[in-house]
């Protein structure tokens, strides 16, 4: 608890020419000097040196005045502390977050995933955090034959934590084989990773879905996952996509239902997380519906400016703070 | 005027008032100013409340040191109480059962420049001192 001389003294300055001017200007360098010094001097220290000052114009002080400023300093001990430790803390809290940054930084690296290039499907996909670890995940692959792979994943719980579980995730999934591999296979041995790692109390939901390129079909298989959509364009309206699976992690073996629908042209597939779809404005939930508006408003456009401009929407509604997680894939076929 | 000045029992709530009051005039003696004063009282009021609260009994004794700087007060609380389990968590911010911020040993720590503790299931042994500046 050390304070800048300087800046004491100059308190005392300033407190004798206001006593002789009451100029607003001596005021305002008042309100200067406080913002100079409040991270080295606490509120006793500026008591006691008023309390000095006074004593120097004033020789002849009532001694209850005096004993009021005993008073008074003692009280504001307490204060002092306070706010010193608040410093420490703020201090401390600064180094978390980049400390923060830097892993988010390396999960970015470690997670991340690039967006396949094929003829005939557009494909769009954003994942951004609520905080600064990512507890979503998705994860484009593609097989020998050309066919893509997609997952998408949120894992129950949020932070460092979660995020840790995916980079798990991600790497039980690198380590399969290049060659066509159907959901429900995949499903069933990431089930396996997650269940040995059971302790850790996590538990994670997934979609994967496999696009067969040659013959427009799309493979599916879900792990508790928020269900998504497929937009069909003959109809111009959302179907959802009706699967049912245990999540990953809650039972040893588990065998998970396969699905398959014919894409067509113009048709989109919508993958998404709950941060999407529970999104809320207010005390407002947002409805699906809302959501599937916006996706259709924008239906024409090259799926990464579908996708970016959901989010732009429903970050806006709900004023640029995000709650959750928020994932969003969309797979569109044109020929 | 060196070495030991004097120890004050604590045994009763008031004894607390008493081993500030002494504290502060050995300090006010020593040349410390107002402010100087009152943390030396507030880290005294800590010390001999932990030895009334979770020891039941003990003592604050007051001594005149010489060091880099010419003359500073020791004071050191002593009892023979159960202890302090966890010397390092005790230490922590944030973990005193009174909450808030700045209080408890930490803040003692931040009061005075000098702080050590010794504790064992023989009781605790805490010893501050304030430099003259
Ligand atoms: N002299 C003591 N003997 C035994 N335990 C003590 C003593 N002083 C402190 N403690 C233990 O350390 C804890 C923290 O003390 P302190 O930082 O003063 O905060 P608080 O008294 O508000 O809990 C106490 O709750 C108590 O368990
Ligand atoms: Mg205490």
């Amino acid at each position: 608890m050390s304070s800048t001389k300087s800046d004491i003294k100059q308190y005392q300055d300033l407190l004798k020419q206001y006593l002789d001017t009451k100029d607003e200007v001596v005021l305002y360098q008042a309100e200067q000097l406080s913002k100079e010094i409040k991270q080295d001097v606490s509120p006793d220290e500026i008591i006691d040196e008023h309390y000095n000052t006074l004593l120097k114009l004033i020789p002849d002080m009532d001694s209850q005045i005096k004993d009021s400023f005993e008073f008074l300093i003692q009280t504001m001990t307490s204060y002092a502390l306070a706010y010193k430790e608040y410093h420490e803390l703020r201090t401390k809290q600064l180094e978390l977050k980049a400390e923060i940054e830097v892993a988010a930084n390396m999960q970015n690296t470690l997670l991340s995933t690039s967006i396949p290039q094929v003829d005939g499907l557009d494909i769009g996909a954003t994942s951004i955090p609520a905080k600064l670890m990512n507890g979503d995940y998705y994860h484009f692959v593609q097989d020998d034959e050309g066919n893509v792979g997609v997952a998408i994943a949120d894992v129950i719980g949020k932070g460092i934590p979660a995020a840790f579980f995916m980079s798990m995730i991600k790497y039980a999934m690198e380590s399969f084989p290049e060659n066509r591999m159907y959901p429900k296979v995949i499903l069933e041995l990431l089930n396996r990773v997650v269940e040995r790692n059971v302790e850790s109390g996590m538990f994670v939901t997934m979609f994967y879905g496999l696009y067969d390129v040659q013959r427009q079909l799309f493979y599916y298989a879900t792990a508790g996952h928020e269900p998504g959509f497929i937009y069909r364009a003959q109809e111009d309206q959302f179907k959802e996509i009706d699967a049912k699976g245990l999540l990953l992690g809650v039972k040893k073996e588990v065998k998970y239902n396969q699905y398959v629908d014919e894409i067509h042209d113009g048709d989109l597939i919508v993958l998404l997380t709950d941060g999407v779809t529970e999104c809320r404005s207010g005390d407002r939930f947002i409805e699906r519906e809302e959501v599937l508006d916006v996706i259709k408003e924008n239906k024409h456009l090259p799926a990464q400016d579908i996708v970016d401009n959901v989010y732009k929407y429903l970050e806006r509604l709900q004023n640029f703070t995000l709650r959750d997680d928020f994932t969003l894939i969309v797979m569109k076929r044109s020929s | 005027m060196k070495g030991a000045l004097t120890t004050v029992p604590i045994i009763k709530e008031l004894d607390i008032v008493g081993a500030r009051q002494s504290g502060r005039n050995l300090a006010r003696d020593l040349g410390f100013g107002s402010v100087d004063q009152a943390r030396i009282a507030t880290a005294i009021s800590e010390l001999a409340r932990n030895i009334y609260l979770y020891a039941g009994s003990g003592e604050i004794s007051f001594q005149e040191v010489q060091g880099a700087s010419p003359v500073g007060l020791k004071i050191v609380a002593s009892d023979h109480g159960p202890g302090i389990e966890n010397v390092s968590k005790v230490m922590e911010d944030g973990y005193s059962t009174s909450g808030g911020l700045g209080a408890g040993l930490p803040g003692v720590k931040r009061l005075m420049d000098e702080f050590d503790i010794i504790s064992d299931d023989n009781g605790t042994k805490i010893i501050v001192v304030k430099w003259l500046r």
